[in-house]
């Protein structure tokens, strides 16, 4: 085979070797072509799973295809110390750093009315002295009321209000349930909950497990909570005094003073589910105050920073890490998919104005 | 004085193959994550630092590309296929130093912070633009394909040298030294 010694290849001899060519390079495309999705048209994938938030709510150009309704707020976390036996993270040393977030009601309608029974969320940015950001999106449900993305891609599609009732078709809600008894038992505990009068006296729920190490490198699983230090008040049963009286009801808020609130740590024992954020950690849980944030800037998202941050919940600073919890991998890829697709468009302006926002701000 | 070197030296085929296993498993990573939910994050976690890594050893390698000259081509190559296997070795390099440049740029744009690993993690070198996002986004995903085909035109090359024309083009690259009465022999011999 060497050199001089080459034969010329025989015709058969060269269409085998050919063919062998032919063979490796299809082998290697359909490896890439496999990897990519396109023998799998039917899988799940974020562009798929933000296709049905636009399939369900519409494509509002510019908005976030979940939470698309909110204001952006600023202020800062001040740590108490609390934290840093459990976590290495700088955010837990004592001091403060500076946060950004957004208040939002779920959802991919920038215009909705707010209504009480809305899910509110509130995605945090904390910025670290070290360069490092922790971000973090929270909602005020105690418990998700699904366990994968998968289920909630369903519930999702399920929900899709009926053009004429506007409202979820019954039968397809009752179908998904039936096959997902833990979002009925979610839902219970969804449904237990006392609805506060606002933004300010809400409770805002981590819901996703994760991993908490600290400086010796002990590990423990861990969920997060921000409870509010403004008084609860119930919502009031009444219709909803105003189109966006949840939004106006913060603004005013933070207007008159800073709202507060204390970031709560939940240490999780051996045995209580990380890979399940419909159901909720027995309620004895050691829970650890690691400091408090203070928000006492309110801005609309035309102007505020806020609006440029996606709220991917694995942007995570070294001494968090994620746990087995199977969302926020998922929201994270979905998030990127939504946010790609938003800031590739014109934005109308949002429901809550600058003007609304004003004030001393 | 000495004949020309028959195979590239020992450490530009470290480099090589080195930096064909990170390329593969980067295209492979990349196309999975962007279709992927359950291992997302693992895969980007993996893609930002090998790219990374990628970006580094290019610039290693460019370097050494030209302090260390390829052996000469078999004579069985023409003028032409001379040309165009220059050409798509500039693609390569051109495409590893650009890709994870335009990655590092897509997420300075986004604000997405650039973890390596840890608290490691990189500077942002763009400004903060939707504008630019969005042109940097797609970017990546386009030169990604590009690479993988470029990369399937290389090795389709290097195999039909292999099998059909049979110069020793795939000695000069080979991991292991090769002997010098086994080397590219077809410079002398020729095939017409």
């Amino acid at each position: 085979m060497l050199g001089a010694a080459r034969q010329p290849l025989g015709k058969v001899s060269a269409l085998a070797r050919l063919a062998v060519i032919g063979v490796a390079l299809a082998a290697v495309g359909g490896t890439f072509a496999y990897l990519g999705g396109w023998f799998t048209p039917n899988a799940l994938t974020p562009a798929r799973f933000t296709d049905a938030f636009e399939h369900v709510d519409g494509v509002h150009a510019g908005f976030r295809r979940n939470h698309a309704k909110g204001v952006g707020v600023s202020g800062v976390f001040e740590s108490n110390g609390n934290g840093v036996r459990l976590s290495e993270a700088v955010v837990f040393r004592p001091g403060r750093v500076p946060v950004i977030g957004r208040f939002s009601l779920g959802g991919g309608q920038p215009y909705v009315g707010d209504t009480p029974d809305a899910v509110r969320g509130l995605g945090l940015q904390f910025s670290l002295p070290d360069g490092e950001v922790w971000r973090t999106a929270m909602i005020n449900l105690p418990v998700f009321p699904v366990s994968t993305p998968e289920a909630f891609y369903q519930l999702l599609i399920a929900s899709k209000p009926d053009p004429v009732t506007s409202k979820p078709d019954p039968a397809r809600m009752e179908a998904f349930f039936a096959r997902h008894p833990g979002s009925v038992k979610a839902l219970a505990v969804i449904k237990s909950q006392p609805v506060s009068s606002g933004f300010g006296n809400s409770t805002f729920h981590g819901l996703n497990a994760f991993r908490f190490s600290n400086r010796a490198g002990d590990s423990v699983p861990v969920r997060w909570v921000m409870t509010p230090m403004q008084p609860f008040e119930a919502a009031s049963p009444g219709p909803p005094q105003g189109k966006n009286f949840l939004f106006d009801g913060l603004i005013a808020a933070i207007h008159r003073r800073p709202l507060q609130w204390r970031l709560v740590v939940i240490i999780g024992q051996p045995g209580d589910p990380t890979n399940d954020a419909s159901v909720a950690w027995p309620a004895e849980r050691q829970q650890v105050d690691v400091g408090t944030v203070t928000l006492d800037r309110v801005e609309s998202d035309e102007t505020s920073a806020a609006a440029g941050i996606n709220f991917d919940p694995l942007v995570l600073p070294a001494g968090i890490t994620p746990s087995d919890d199977p969302l926020p991998s998922a929201r994270s890829a979905v998030y990127s998919q939504s946010f790609t697709r938003r800031v590739g468009e014109a934005k109308p302006p949002s429901a809550i104005t600058p003007a609304d926002v004003g004030g001393g701000n | 004085m000495s004949t020309p070197r028959r195979q590239f030296t020992a450490f530009s085929r470290l480099l090589h193959w080195t930096m064909a296993a990170m390329v593969l498993t980067m295209l492979c990573i990349g196309l999975a994550m962007v279709v992927s939910l359950g291992s997302y994050h693992v895969l980007v976690s993996i893609h930002r630092p090998l790219g990374i890594a990628i970006l580094i050893l290019v610039v290693v390698r460019f370097v050494n590309r030209l302090l260390n000259p390829p052996p000469p081509f078999p004579a069985s190559m023409s003028p032409t296929e001379r040309l165009g296997a220059t050409a798509s070795e500039l693609a390569m390099y051109g495409l590893m130093f650009v890709l994870p440049l335009v990655g590092w740029g897509m997420l300075s744009a986004a604000r997405y912070p650039v973890v390596l690993f840890g608290s490691v993690h990189l500077p942002f070198i763009l400004p903060q633009s939707a504008g630019l996002y969005s042109f940097l986004r797609p970017a990546h995903t386009i030169l990604a394909y590009v690479f993988a085909l470029t990369f399937m035109a290389h090795f389709g090359a290097i195999l039909f040298h292999t099998l059909i024309v049979r110069d020793g083009l795939l000695k000069r690259m080979v991991p292991w030294n090769i002997r010098p009465s086994e080397a590219a022999s077809a410079d002398h011999t020729g095939l017409g």
